[in-house]
């Protein structure tokens, strides 16, 4: 039983086609990397899969998506707004309950933003902010996470450890990526895109960086 | 440059006269009281100070409350046109309305300042939560409920400027607190009113100084955590006493506002059309028209004036044409010249300068040349210069004018509908401007009359402010307005 499954499917933005024809199939407990060049398509695959999975997917956008002036407890904690009553939320974001803030911490543990928990989103830099996103992600209780570049704006060392806790917590993962060393170290099937299509879908014991050459150059 | 020509031709037909006999002689009386105030003259000056805070205080806290509840309506067209409507009556003209109500109840403060508040601030909060980042909607669990997101995503990033801009409307409030004496309410302008009218100008420029240091200290004592006791402590100082009855309210709503025609006792059908006819017929042509014929030719003039004023009030506080001390010297100048109400503003000019337009364009130009020109001289922080930029008159001509003249435009156009409501409310003042017409009503007691002007002024207001938006659209004019 596959978790997301895509026939021939086209997408587009804003009146424009960016994606055609694309066929996938996702089963449980994968591990996928999405590389191609930039603006290839990759976003706009990653949307598509998250339109079929949402209600068991959290999404890591690559703009992060959080609220500037909330601080990382609250935007850690908005991953599980809906599970939430609207009381429980509204005192929340008025004076963190205890028993919320220990789970939240418990969360980003591994993201070294425990001394940041109540520091506002805005104030911090540009990696802070993803791994609180990263964070969100995490804190989601769904299954499959969808992250597009989730480990862009953080060194490498520190990006393998993010991605082992991500593949831990989650039994599905699908990253869009752009460094193709740690793409295929992390993933177990990779899928490619070129003009518009997918050109490769293998898996990837074996491959080595420069056989995806063909993928960014013409 | 329409603008322009239109401002002339109205310049042509305008009244300039000064007719007061010794212009420069009671000038040099008001100069004389202005270096010697005096802070003793005044009977229970505390409590004049004390009700200006506290109706600004309730009245702003009316709007900022019913404003937000509005603002989240504001996707309905009866919230948006309702809205427009309520701030398209000024102030005093609510006042005036609710006086007949409630009489010097409280009430009449709060509600004259809060109603139209509530109007524009609904608007202003609609405008800033459509404007929050809308990209953590998206990464947000799809059934999570409206009011979770509202709390989370869209609230927070707006709040911050919502507590800006009521720091706004505050000052705007106390401004119309002050300006509420005129009507007979026991604040600052009272005193004023009554003071000037006896030549005290010792004691105007003690209550004017009390104005402003209430003004200019204002981000000293207003502080979130100590709101609740200003607001409790301004409810507690109101004499809630006076009374009013549900008879009167009954009676003014139900009879006294309707047009005279149709409340005298039943006549035939085609005679009480016809009465209502004539009614109508002298309200328009000798009312209703004459005042909105001088109240525009007013406002153009008024506006081109405050375009031209704040050519030369903003290189006054740009730190790219002027030095440091220069620069506070500047500051303080534009703080003094925007704090004071037009109204009063235009008052004391009429006072030394008799009845005639020039007062109301001098005071109208003035204190919207002083706004307009502090929020384009900040723009002007944001400007980077070359380094081998020219300097002088040259730098202001070539770099700095064409950099902000947009933005300019927009804010001018932006103010237009501001000026109008200004203007209509001058007419208070003795100006033929439909104030006028409205104020002489409420004086016969023809609230019939009265309210027919007060909404042919709303529907003009309305006009003017749909005819700007559209310039300013066609023009792509854009306006981060009154958010300092």
């Amino acid at each position: 039983m596959p978790v997301i499954e895509l026939t021939n499917e086209d997408a587009g933005y804003r009146g424009a086609t960016v994606l055609s024809g694309v066929t996938l199939r996702v089963a449980d407990q994968e591990r996928i990397a999405l590389v191609g060049a930039s603006g290839v398509g990759k976003s706009t695959l990653l949307r598509m899969i998250y339109a079929q999975c949402q209600d068991r997917a959290s999404l890591i956008p690559q703009e992060f998506g959080l609220v500037q002036s909330l601080t990382v407890f609250h935007n850690v904690y908005m991953g599980q707004l809906h599970e939430h009553s609207v009381w429980r939320n509204l005192h929340n974001l008025l004076r963190p309950v205890a028993r919320d803030v220990s789970a939240v911490r418990d969360v980003v543990d591994g993201l070294r933003l425990d001394d940041k928990l109540f520091t506002a989103v805005g104030e911090l830099s540009g990696g802070q902010q993803q791994r609180t996103a990263i964070g969100r992600a995490l804190f989601h209780t769904g299954d499959i996470v969808l992250g597009d570049e989730p480990v862009s704006n953080v060194d490498e060392h520190q990006a393998r450890r993010i991605l082992d806790v991500l593949g831990e917590r989650k039994k599905t993962c699908i990253l869009a990526m752009h460094d193709r060393a740690l793409a295929l170290d992390f993933a177990d099937r990779l899928i490619g895109l070129k003009d518009g299509r997918i050109v490769l879908d293998e898996p990837t014991a074996g491959m080595t960086p420069s056989d995806l050459d063909h993928l960014y150059f013409t | 440059m329409a603008f322009i020509a239109v401002a002339l031709i109205c310049a042509i037909f305008a009244d300039f006269e000064i007719t007061t006999v010794h212009p420069w002689q009671e000038l040099t009386r008001l100069l004389h009281g202005v270096v010697t105030p005096d802070f003793y003259a005044t009977d229970n000056l505390g409590g004049a100070l004390a009700y200006t805070l506290a109706f600004a205080l309730l009245g702003v806290a009316f709007g900022n409350v019913f404003g937000f509840i509005l603002s989240l309506l504001f996707f309905s067209r009866i919230v948006r046109t309702g809205c427009a409507f309520v701030r398209a009556v000024h102030e005093l003209f609510w006042a005036l309305i609710f006086l007949q109500l409630f009489g010097l109840s409280p009430l009449t403060g709060i509600l004259a300042i809060g109603i139209p508040y509530a109007g524009i601030i609904a608007k202003v909060y609609a405008e800033i939560l459509e404007e929050a980042d809308p990209s953590p909607l998206q990464a947000m669990p799809p059934s999570t409920g409206r009011m979770s997101a509202f709390l989370f995503v869209r609230l927070p990033d707006a709040w911050a400027h919502f507590t800006t801009y009521s720091m706004y409307r505050l000052e705007c409030g106390l401004r119309s607190s002050a300006v509420l004496g005129f009507v007979g309410l026991p604040t600052l302008g009272f005193h004023l009113e009554s003071a000037f009218s006896q030549g005290l100008y010792s004691e105007v420029s003690a209550l004017l100084i009390l104005f402003y240091l209430i003004i200019a200290s204002m981000r000293v004592w207003m502080r979130r955590f100590a709101l609740p006791v200003y607001l409790i402590g301004a409810a507690a100082i109101l004499p809630w006493g006076l009374s009013f009855t549900a008879d009167n309210i009954w009676r003014f709503l139900t009879h006294d506002i309707v047009p005279y025609p149709l409340r005298a006792a039943p006549a035939e059908t085609g005679e009480t059309l016809a009465r209502l006819n004539e009614w109508l017929q002298t309200m328009l042509f000798e009312q209703a028209l004459p005042g909105a014929a001088i109240t525009i030719q007013l406002t153009m003039i008024a506006l081109v004036c405050s375009g031209l004023l704040t050519l030369l009030f903003f290189p006054l506080i740009s730190p790219l044409l002027l030095g440091r001390s220069a620069r506070t010297l500047g500051h303080t100048c534009l703080v003094i010249i925007r704090s004071t109400p037009e109204y009063i503003l235009a008052y004391v000019l009429l006072q030394l300068w008799g009845p005639s337009m020039l007062p109301a364009i001098v005071a109208l130009a003035l204190h919207n040349g002083g706004i307009i020109g502090h929020l384009v001289g900040r723009y002007t922080e944001a400007i980077t210069l070359r380094v081998d930029a020219c300097r002088g008159i040259r730098r202001y001509a070539y770099e700095i004018l064409p950099r902000v003249y947009r933005q300019m435009l927009a804010l001018l156009f932006y103010r237009w509908e501001v000026i109008m409501r200004e203007t209509a409310i001058l007419g208070i003042l003795g100006i033929s401007t439909l104030g006028f017409y409205i104020d002489s009503a409420f004086a016969d007691l023809r609230f019939d009359r009265a309210v027919f002007l007060i909404l042919v002024t709303a529907l003009l207001n309305i006009a003017v402010d749909i005819i700007s938006r559209q310039i300013r659209a066609r023009l792509r004019l854009q306006t981060r307005m009154e958010r300092q």
